[in-house]
């Protein structure tokens, strides 16, 4: 099968061109380092099968980074009869694009170039001649616009017949000199005012202004998400549950009969005589309502916010401006991009660590994000529990987590072995969002949710059930119960509710409810919730990308936190 | 006179060209890549407090490099 590589720098648009080609939909985003896993798929062209290979973005041909390290032993391994290299290049940026180009040219490989964003080039007055760069370059080359698609089954067309290249390889600066040729041959550039966005782009990056930028954005991101998620759980999954829902449960647990073993397991224990949707803990009951009523809606008005803000290029701007910050903690400012992913679930933020380079910045990064960081169902869970009282207390939470995650930053700077290398990043152009990328890019996001949240739940709950149907889970409560009583202040049962939060963290919330506990108490567990173990899924990923020392090690750091933290805001608060 | 400094210390709004880069092989090739190397003219787009980057643009490219980077490069203002 012959293979096409698309290869290009940082956020051309190489996954989108991809996308394009093969239908398989793979995450895009206004950043450098989306892609973190080598994505392949296939396209039917010129009576045979191609197998399409998305390489992770990468400025040359030298193993100077990770992501070069992969894409050049991909290439290495096919020969190269049998494959095409697809050089993706941003338009409006062709001068830095064409070093890859040439690099790639000068190993002779067999090259097609793709002149992406070129809509967005022709909008900025940047005029490309590309017969004029075809004959500077010696190969083909076809303007696209991948997001539109634009331009790709011209492209498709031309694979057909693409020659190796022959070009002499040449010292650094003179393949500097013959781009700057190329580029004087073939562009024109008209020169226009600085526009709106240009200055915008200008003042997101100063310090004053750009911190007023990035507090506005962060703050109206943060009210959107609430206000979308609560129009949501308010108007839309409310009524359906209370009103369609319920009254076919009612019928169910009727027929069922209250106390029997079916009853308990599929609907629950009846509270007051209803079913309660966030108590009854049952397969049909607490278990749809927190996945889709609780905390669905806010995932999926979280991830709109995200994305919106990753397609327009924002996060490289805040990696930028808080990269003195990280610093302290030994990261760098790009961490920034897995901790806001982390918000909404820890599995992607703790895998997109892999964009860091240095081993001690990972294990640091994903420490903090699987302790400190609270994901979309534990925000719901928090703001279930603690919201019953007031804003005041939710806000609490939130701020201890956040003094944890500095403090232990700190912390782990100090002690953690190696070297934290310094932010080195593109800061992209301002683009607007096409709303089907948006579209797409936010199904794919909540489908993985559902598609790895829901079976857990229903597992959680189940096992549950039967442990608390047969009393079976006394043991645990009578084991952690001078823990629970002695140093946390919460009642033994609590115990349950905290081990049950390692399977999910939303799952938990029912079992702490029906505990009547008091405000410090309720606190304290929420707090104990957050930092303990993550769920299964994250500790899952945790293991996978630190390794079982680093792994061992972490989990370590958690508990001890949990059980420090514990004590402390048990001793600290006040009676309330 | 012109002064030879690193650009960790040019302020903002400044325009200089690269008269040396200072650090290893490694280093060096990836500035190159990124088009940043000796003789390169750059402007300085913010330099942000906390010791935070130097955010230069070079060509159509904005980049920021973390301050240790950007004290290995050094520059010469344009008068």
């Amino acid at each position: 099968m012959k293979k096409l590589f698309l290869i290009g720098n940082p956020n051309v648009g190489k996954s989108t061109v991809f996308s394009r080609l093969t239908g398989v939909d793979v995450l895009s985003s206004n950043y450098p380092g989306t892609t973190i896993e080598v994505a392949k798929g296939h396209l039917f062209a010129h009576d045979e099968t191609w197998e399409v290979v998305d390489l992770p973005g990468v400025y040359s041909l030298e193993a100077g980074s990770k992501a070069e390290e992969v894409a050049l032993s991909l290439l290495r391994e096919t020969p190269k009869e049998d494959m095409v290299v697809l050089d993706v290049i941003d338009s409006t940026n062709l001068e830095r694009n064409l070093y890859l180009t040439l690099q790639l040219l000068e190993a002779q490989f067999p090259v097609i170039i793709c002149l992406n964003m070129h809509d967005d080039a022709l909008h900025r007055g940047i005029a490309i001649d590309i017969k004029a760069l075809e004959k500077a370059l010696g190969v083909s080359c076809v303007p696209t616009c991948a997001i539109t698609g634009l331009g790709i089954k011209n492209l498709i067309e031309r694979l057909g017949d693409i020659r190796p290249a022959l070009r002499a390889p040449v010292s650094h600066q003179e393949r500097w000199q013959q781009i700057g040729q190329a580029v004087s041959l073939a562009q024109n550039l008209s020169h226009r005012h600085h526009s709106l966005r240009e200055h915008l782009e200008d003042a997101s990056v100063r310090p004053f202004s750009g911190f007023l930028v990035a507090v506005s954005v962060l703050c109206a991101s943060f009210w959107v998400v609430r206000t979308i998620g609560e129009f949501l759980v308010n108007r839309v999954a409310d009524p359906i549950f209370f009103s369609f829902y319920q009254p076919l449960l009612d019928k169910v647990s009727v027929f069922l009969g209250p106390e029997t073993l079916w009853h308990h397991l599929l609907l629950g224990d009846l509270v007051d005589g209803q079913i309660d949707f966030k108590q009854s803990l049952g397969l049909l009951t607490t278990a749809p309502y927190i996945e889709f009523a609780m905390v669905l809606p806010y995932i999926i008005s979280f991830y709109l916010v995200l994305s919106l803000l990753e397609d327009v290029g924002f996060l490289p701007r805040l990696a930028m401006l808080l990269d003195g910050l990280l610093h302290r903690l030994g990261l760098h400012g790009f961490a920034i991009v897995p901790v806001l992913l982390g918000l909404g679930c820890n599995v992607p933020g703790i895998l997109s660590t892999r964009t860091l380079e240095s081993r001690r910045e990972r294990f640091i990064a994903a420490t903090l994000i699987s302790i400190g960081i609270p994901c979309v169902p534990l925000q719901a869970m928090i703001f279930g529990i603690m919201g019953q009282f007031s804003g005041f207390y939710v806000t609490g939470v939130y701020l201890v987590l956040f003094a944890l995650w500095l403090f232990l930053g700190l912390i782990l700077n100090r002690t953690a072995k190696g070297y934290s290398p310094e932010l080195l990043v593109e800061i992209p152009s301002y683009r607007i969002p096409d709303a089907r990328a948006l579209g797409q890019k936010l199904f794919l996001r909540i489908k993985g949710f559902i598609v790895e949240a829901l079976p857990i739940v229903l597992a959680g709950v189940f096992i549950v059930n039967v442990m608390l149907y047969f009393q079976w889970l006394d043991w645990l409560t009578f084991i952690f119960s001078p823990v629970m009583n002695k140093l946390f202040g919460l009642p033994k049962e609590a115990a349950v509710a905290l081990v049950v939060g390692f399977f999910r963290k939303d799952v938990a919330v029912g079992l702490l409810l029906p505990l009547g506990l008091s405000i410090k108490q309720f606190f304290i567990a929420t707090v104990l919730l957050a930092i303990s173990f993550p769920c299964v899924a994250t500790f899952f990923v945790l293991f996978r990308e630190l390794g079982l020392k680093d792994f061992l090690k972490s989990v370590s750091i958690m508990l001890l936190t949990g059980l420090i933290v514990g004590v402390l805001l048990n001793l600290a608060i006040v009676s309330a | 006179m012109t002064k030879k400094i690193p650009l960790s210390q040019v302020k903002a709004k400044h325009k200089v060209h690269i008269v040396d880069m200072e650090g290893g092989c490694v280093f060096v090739n990836r500035m190159m890549s990124l088009g940043i190397y000796k003789g390169r003219e750059l402007s300085v787009v913010s330099r942000l407090a906390l010791r935070g980057p130097t955010v230069v643009k070079v060509g159509r490219s904005t980049f920021a490099l973390g301050r240790s980077m950007a004290a290995k490069i050094m520059v010469e203002m344009r008068s």
